[in-house]
């Protein structure tokens, strides 16, 4: 019956189930590192397909589809999940079979979501997943029954152990054995609340029949969120968790850091050693080795802060954030639901803005991606560590807290500040009047983050980072190299070749506009490429001031900064990053999510004025403090 | 606690037809319940507010707020005891007490 027939296209079977139902887990089990990330045409929702092959041998493409409550979609991303199951998505062949993923431990709210992809007459499987950790709580599952009672055919897996995905793959081979031909579903229409009502009753009837829960549920979690969602303690450690996670994207990332920067030195001074002095050497040392190392020197950090994030929303945190955050942020006119947008707009504002979907209000929506590049994103990491490094003493405070990570805990308030400040200016303003968007939202069962998890999800923001290293970053590198090269001094200069330069004509056209804030000609090239993602800056700083001091000793940037900026130009410029607009694919993003070049042009507008005011008052400020 | 006082709101408060049922228990509203608070939904009633009060309904329902559901209030906020963390059967869910008042409920027998 698993007899194989050659097949002229790929066989496909897509997840879909609730958010936190151990779907991503189960995609992860399915098809290992063999995945691929893109979005779905036209829209920027992730599109995550992987391969997997069947103990029967089918080839399946394995298509991981965001998850979703119900088919009555809200968001971009609830809408390609119903339109992929009810094989209407544009751009893609309707699936063979649909693989509906449920958390054994919670399947209240699951089964209604079968019943209603049942109802569509697409072909499918149900897949008790978690089903081990339903087994140690003491619930008693009547597989046999659950499968006559809806209908489907239903299997357990447990994604988190090896082989723990056997029978659902042997069902997935029944399942395809079986002659079909993709369809589109017909006549399916939104079910009213009646309709709803309905089947949310059928799925009680059937959990009632076939499920028996233990008395007291897991007490675990009920014994954490006394602490965890306690009125005063749960925010205090909120507060912690937050503080915790920056002081360890200072400490913890330092050796790795100093072993990068170690590697891309030495391969420096290797490259002279093979070419000759001229033009050739000075543009891969200073522009390529030089730009590049400076801005993949932070990757050790961001993968620190991305762990934090992983970790805690594979725990099942995150939303217990948003509830505590909740009415503190509807005092700024953000919604609790901004809180993990915002939260990931820490590591970067472009998933930071695409997670705003989860909002529904488009109100309460505009404002959150209007303030999410606010918050301080990793790629302002680098200027940030390199300015802090080279003027912040490194000693501790109190006994316990370094003094360079407090200032960069500073940074993070006050971009947190602005954020809320902006967004309560935008809804006393722009948006009055209009009633407040309801908070409803599940608060899922803590659970043990899964290594497997945690690491796909490093790797994959691991690589979003190195790829923009070698293909934004780098080019940019180039372009300034140039700039900062050509033409040539003449013969006899007198003064550092750079001086000669297009870059120093460039920067010293700028002087003008950007001598009041204290920011000197290199500091005005810099921001130029900088334009195109923040962390160039630092990088262009590095080929600047590389080619500046090509005769000299090499010494690391920071000391070179130290050496040539007053304090005052260094907090000046600290103030500047953490309002300034300053990353081509945020504005594009925000274009494409607001769908109007309108909104890009204010957020650019706004950030670009805050970030000159700001500079320009701490500049004067620590001028008259004496720090000029 | 000062919710704990306005627990069980004079049954005017609570608009809409269902409320008007007479019953022995009166109606209160999940909106209203203090912490701690365990009963069973009598009705989903939406009142106009923030959304349309169908698509109020809907939202309700499919997080489980439904007819007999057991609910029990765990967690509130600092501020104004909002939001609310409440158990529905075994799901919890977060929402606000603005929200939670068109889910009328009765004590636990």
């Amino acid at each position: 019956m698993n007899e194989v027939l050659p097949l002229a296209r790929d066989l496909r079977v897509a997840l879909v189930g609730r958010p936190n139902c151990g779907k991503t887990a189960l995609f992860n089990a399915l098809t290992g590192s063999r995945q691929k990330v893109a979005n779905y045409p036209g829209v920027t929702v992730e599109r995550k397909e992987g391969a997997l092959a069947t103990p029967a041998g089918r080839q399946v493409k394995l298509l991981d589809l965001p998850g979703t409550y119900s088919l009555r979609a809200r968001s971009p991303d609830e809408v390609v999940t119903r339109d992929a199951v009810l094989g209407r998505l544009a751009g893609e062949t309707p699936p063979d079979l649909f693989v509906c993923v449920g958390d054994a431990t919670n399947l209240r709210l699951c089964l209604r979501l079968v019943l209603e992809i049942k109802r569509t007459g697409q072909p499918m499987v149900f897949a008790l997943n978690m089903f081990d950790i339903a087994r140690h709580r003491g619930m008693t599952i009547d597989v046999a029954r659950l499968e006559a009672e809806l209908g489907v055919p239903v299997v357990t897996s447990v994604a988190v152990r090896r082989g723990g995905t056997a029978a659902l793959l042997a069902r997935v081979d029944e399942a395809l054995a079986a002659p079909h031909v993709p369809h589109a579903a017909e006549g399916w229409s939104e079910p009213d609340a009646a309709g709803v009502r309905r089947l949310q009753k059928e799925a009680d009837r059937i959990l009632r029949a076939s499920v028996q829960r233990p008395e007291a549920p897991d007490t675990v979690t009920a014994r954490l969120d006394k602490v965890l969602l306690h009125p005063v303690a749960g925010l205090a450690i909120l507060l912690a968790v937050l503080f915790l996670m920056f002081q360890a994207v200072f400490t913890w990332a330092a050796p790795v850091m100093e072993l990068i920067k170690g590697a891309f030195d030495a391969l420096g001074l290797w490259v002279a050693t093979l070419l000759p002095d001229g033009l050739l050497l000075s543009f891969i040392q200073n522009g390529l080795i030089a730009g590049v190392g400076s801005v993949l020197v932070f990757l050790p950090q961001i993968l620190v802060l991305f762990l934090f994030i992983l970790l805690l929303e594979d725990f099942g945190y995150m939303s217990r954030a948003a509830f505590l955050m909740d009415r503190i942020m509807g005092g700024a006119g953000l919604h609790g639901r901004a809180f993990i947008p915002l939260l990931s707009s820490f590591a970067c504002a472009i998933p930071g803005i695409m997670s705003t979907r989860v909002i529904d209000s488009r109100r309460d929506r505009l404002a959150t991606i209007l303030v999410a590049p606010l918050m301080t994103c990793s790629a302002r990491i680098p200027v940030y560590t390199l300015i802090i490094g080279a003027f912040i003493p490194d000693r501790t405070v109190g006994g316990v807290f370094s003094l360079q990570g407090l200032v960069m805990f500073g940074l993070y308030t006050a971009g947190i500040a602005s954020a809320l400040g902006v967004s309560w200016v935008l809804k006393r303003f722009l948006f009055q009047g209009a009633p407040p968007e309801p908070f409803m939202l599940e608060l899922p069962d803590y659970k043990r983050p899964d290594a497997r998890n945690v690491l796909m999800g490093l790797y994959q923001r691991g690589l979003i980072f190195l790829k923009r290293a070698g293909t934004t970053i780098l080019a940019m590198m180039c372009v300034i190299w140039v700039l900062a090269s050509v033409p040539r001094p003449p013969e006899g200069a007198t003064q550092p070749a750079i001086e000669y330069s297009l870059a120093a004509k460039i920067g010293h056209a700028m002087e003008p506009v950007i001598r009041p804030i204290g920011f000197n000609w290199q500091i005005g090239v810099a921001l130029i490429p900088g334009m195109a993602a923040r962390e160039v800056a630092v990088a262009s700083l590095g080929t600047v001031y590389a080619i500046e001091n090509a005769e000299e000793a090499p010494e690391t940037l920071g000391a070179a900064l130290a050496g040539k900026w007053s304090i005052a130009t260094a907090l000046a410029l600290l103030a500047w990053y953490v309002f300034a607009p300053q990353c081509a694919s945020t504005l594009v993003v925000v274009r494409r999510e607001t769908g109007s070049r309108g909104w890009m042009w204010f957020l650019f507008g706004y950030m670009l004025a805050l970030a000159y005011a700001a500079a320009f008052v701490t500049y004067q400020g620590a001028v008259l403090l004496g720090l000029g | 606690m000062s919710a704990s006082t306005d627990c069980l709101p004079p049954p005017g408060t609570s608009p809409g037809p269902a409320a008007t049922a007479a019953a022995p228990l009166a109606p209160a509203s999940l909106g209203a319940a203090p912490l701690g608070y365990r009963g069973r939904i009598r009705a989903v009633n939406p009142i106009a507010g923030s959304l349309p009060p169908e698509e109020l309904e809907r939202r309700l329902v499919e997080l489980g707020f439904v007819e007999g559901a057991m609910v029990e209030l765990l967690h509130q906020g600092l501020f104004g005891a909002d939001p609310i963390a409440v158990r529905v059967d075994g799901v919890t869910i977060a929402l606000r007490r603005r929200e939670a008042a068109a889910i009328l409920v009765e004590a636990a027998d």
